[in-house]
């Protein structure tokens, strides 16, 4: 269980407080108007923001002062996902060594993690050689060499058409079913929510409410909510 | 408060910082401590004082007011070998001062081409020693320099202002008034005060082409009370007055300058409407000729008369091309060992601390703190012996802040597009150089790196206060052998020395874009 426990994440002057519990293997959608909060939560979750109170535990292990690249965690951001000046085999390679000094073996997972996200033989691309969707899929198939027990996604295909994102979104769920990581995903877009999110997190006014159902949460939604979707 | 997470520390940067901090102002001090105000300043130094003030004003104002011009023909003309000229006015940048001032005695000397041509009309040649050789020399490396500080300013113009005038049919004086001139009025300043600064502490300059009573700069009178009089004492004092000074020109310059962006920026086609008529393109094409002719026909001189002479260089000179060498290695090595710990604090918010330290070696001038140094030095080791090493440490230190504005800009766009992602997937500290920011900043450190090479190498400075008779850097060779009228050595040599400063610029800036990715 992922569990933030009297937490206060700082974003410079700003403060997010969240007391919230999500269950393993669960997917939820982080919602919530434009500047309350949102990537704040999962920036604190992923490490790249200090915790001025409180405390952030995975499996019951407090995990609050360890380095990002420690946890238990894979991200992905909304732009930048791919290192511009390594080809597509070193930057899923990262996944698994930071070093970059991958054994045959190691070689032989990103071979495969390419394959799956339908980018085979791709492996000595550049990012610049790429389309959007197709860095999209090379930023997935680090995640999934990476097999960490948590994937935050903050709106890493909102640059995409609406099919894209919604094909991109089905490649989500499916890895993560493969996987049996949590899903924990930053969105706009209320149709994305409803699309994969089985729970949502409303991130209104500096706090962050425990996990709902997404669907019920959409279709009655709170005051701050509703003024946010119209 | 706790900031983001990094995944680099800012504080190898912040003893970087603090170590050039010491050794600036630990030269400095000592400077001030061995001064003797008792003599007080003597006729000669308040020449030099005078001297040093208006020559470096007339420069400045004298490079800007050219510069203008030849900017404005160069931001609205588009010519076959246009950018290629922006390419040649960065040159005296690392143009040698000793190979350009021999140059310029080619061209414009008692024997040079132009007195000649002056001399077949009956007109008097050109003085080139004295006042007016001093001000031609700066002009010639100043002129370049304002013309891409100026251009700059026009080419940061928003086009749209331009089609707004176009269409409202400005042109002439009423488009000078209303875009250029406010324009000139934010970069004008602070190309004349970076200039000034930058003249105040001309040395080889004013070696070569000055010297007496009525051309004297204060780096060249603490050098002579340094070398012929042995006169530690008013060394030190000149140096107090020196940094008095500089100090205060850096500080106005960095106040009104906007520092120039090196590379970058000249190549966008900014269309314009105006400037059509005929008087208007062939007063742009006599300023862009004028121009150009006066920044080449010294490099050529020196190619032409050098030619001969490089065929027999004499061993000595080949020994001093050595040292020079080993000094730019030393000092490149140095520059870059001080400038990515620093770049990556400044990039990380540390950016107060550490530009101080980058100032510092801006307002200190070569010829105090190397005055600090052989103070400090005298008394436990032979400072001549260590005349490679401090000569290096100098170059170094006076090139820092220049590879500071090279490195910064794009450290700061790698912590800010790819620290996240970084320390996401645990790539920090020294994984992080080596497989993201080293890669990444590869054209900007060959950029640097040649930069302060070829800086070093052209450098005819601190070394004249420590070399004995037994050991010279190429440029000091060159001036011993004009000493000694051997003008054809010297010519070869300079020739030499150009293609090795050039050279290895161009070796170093080239391995930086080997394998240059996005």
């Amino acid at each position: 269980m992922l569990k933030l426990e009297n937490a206060i994440i700082a974003n410079g002057p700003f403060r997010l407080s969240a007391n919230i519990e999500v269950a393993p293997r669960r997917k939820v959608a982080v919602i919530g108007p434009s500047g309350a909060g949102k990537s704040t939560l999962i920036e604190g979750i992923a490490g790249f923001l200090p915790f001025d109170g409180g405390h952030v535990f995975w499996q019951g292990r407090d995990i609050t002062r360890d380095a990002p690249g420690k946890r238990p965690v894979a991200m992905l951001f909304q732009d930048g996902n791919l290192f511009p000046h390594l080809n597509l085999a070193q930057n899923v390679g990262l996944g698994l060594r930071p070093d970059l000094r991958l054994s045959s073996q190691d070689h032989a997972k990103v071979k495969a993690a390419l394959a799956r996200v339908g980018l085979d033989g791709m492996d000595t691309r550049k990012p610049a050689d790429l389309s959007g969707g197709q860095r999209s899929r090379a930023a997935l198939a680090r995640v999934l060499v990476q097999r960490r027990d948590i994937l935050l996604l903050d709106e890493p295909f909102a640059a995409l058409g609406p099919a894209l994102r919604a094909e991109m979104l089905d490649l989500v769920v499916a890895l993560t079913n493969e996987t049996g990581a949590t899903l924990l995903m930053v969105s706009h877009a209320p149709e994305d929510a409803r699309r994969i999110a089985d729970q949502a997190i409303l991130v209104a006014e500096g706090r962050a409410e425990p996990p709902v159902d997404a669907v019920q949460l959409l279709d009655n939604p709170p005051p701050a909510l509703r003024a946010y979707l119209g | 408060m706790a900031d983001r997470a990094q995944p680099l520390s800012a504080r190898p940067g912040l003893w970087a910082a603090a170590l050039v901090a010491v050794m600036i102002l630990g030269a400095l001090t000592a400077v001030v401590w061995r001064a003797e105000p008792g003599g007080g300043l003597g006729p000669s130094d308040l020449a030099a004082l005078r001297f040093t003030l208006v020559q470096a004003a007339l420069s400045a104002i004298l490079s800007v007011g050219l510069a203008i011009p030849v900017a404005r023909a160069l931001a609205r003309r588009r010519f076959a070998g246009r950018r290629g000229l922006i390419a040649v006015l960065g040159a005296p940048f690392i143009l040698p001062v000793i190979v350009a001032v021999l140059g310029l005695i080619e061209v414009f000397g008692r024997a040079g081409w132009v007195s000649q041509a002056l001399g077949a009309f009956g007109l008097p040649p050109v003085p080139i020693y004295g006042f007016h050789g001093v001000v031609l020399a700066h002009v010639f490396f100043n002129l370049p320099l304002a013309t891409r500080l100026i251009l700059q300013g026009w080419q940061e113009v928003p086009g749209e202002r331009f089609r707004l005038a176009a269409q409202l049919g400005v042109d002439g004086p009423a488009m000078f008034r209303l875009i250029e001139l406010p324009m000139l009025r934010k970069v004008v300043p602070g190309a004349l005060t970076v200039i000034f600064a930058i003249c105040l502490t001309s040395f080889a300059v004013a070696l070569i082409l000055g010297g007496g009573p009525r051309a004297t700069t204060i780096e060249l009178a603490i050098y002579q009370a340094f070398r012929f009089d042995f006169d530690l004492g008013r060394a030190a004092l000149l140096s107090g007055i020196q940094i008095l000074l500089t100090t205060a020109a850096a500080l106005l310059a960095l106040r009104l300058g906007q520092g120039e962006s090196f590379g970058g920026g000249f190549d966008r086609t900014l269309q314009r409407w105006d400037g059509r008529t005929r008087t208007a393109e062939a007063f742009d094409t006599v300023w862009i000729l004028l121009a150009a002719v006066f920044l080449i026909l010294p490099l050529l001189a020196i190619t032409l008369s050098g030619l001969p002479g490089l065929m027999e260089l004499h061993a000595s000179v080949w020994w001093a091309a050595g040292t020079s060498l080993l000094i730019a290695a030393l000092s490149t090595a140095l520059v870059l060992i001080m400038a990515l710990p620093m770049a990556v604090a400044i990039a990380l918010g540390r950016g107060k601390v550490v530009e101080v330290a980058g100032f510092l070696g801006l307002a200190a001038s070569p010829l105090v703190i190397g005055t600090g140094l052989f103070v400090l030095i005298r008394p436990v080791a032979d400072p001549t012996a260590l005349a490679v090493p401090v000569t290096a440490l100098v170059n170094a230190l006076t090139v820092l802040p220049f590879a500071l504005r090279i490195l910064v800009p794009r450290v700061r766009d790698i912590m800010q597009g790819q620290a996240q992602l970084a320390l996401s997937l645990d790539i920090t500290g020294l994984r992080f150089l080596r497989l993201i920011l080293m890669p990444r900043l590869r054209p900007q450190i060959g950029f640097a790196a040649g930069l302060a090479a070829a800086l070093s190498i052209g450098d005819l400075g601190v070394i004249t206060l420590f070399a004995d008779p037994d050991i010279a850097t190429l440029p000091l060779q060159i001036y011993r052998l004009m000493g000694a009228y051997r003008m054809e050595s010297a010519a070869g040599a300079s020739l030499l020395l150009l293609m090795l400063s050039f050279g290895t610029f161009w070796l170093l800036d080239k391995g930086g874009h080997g394998h240059a990715e996005a």
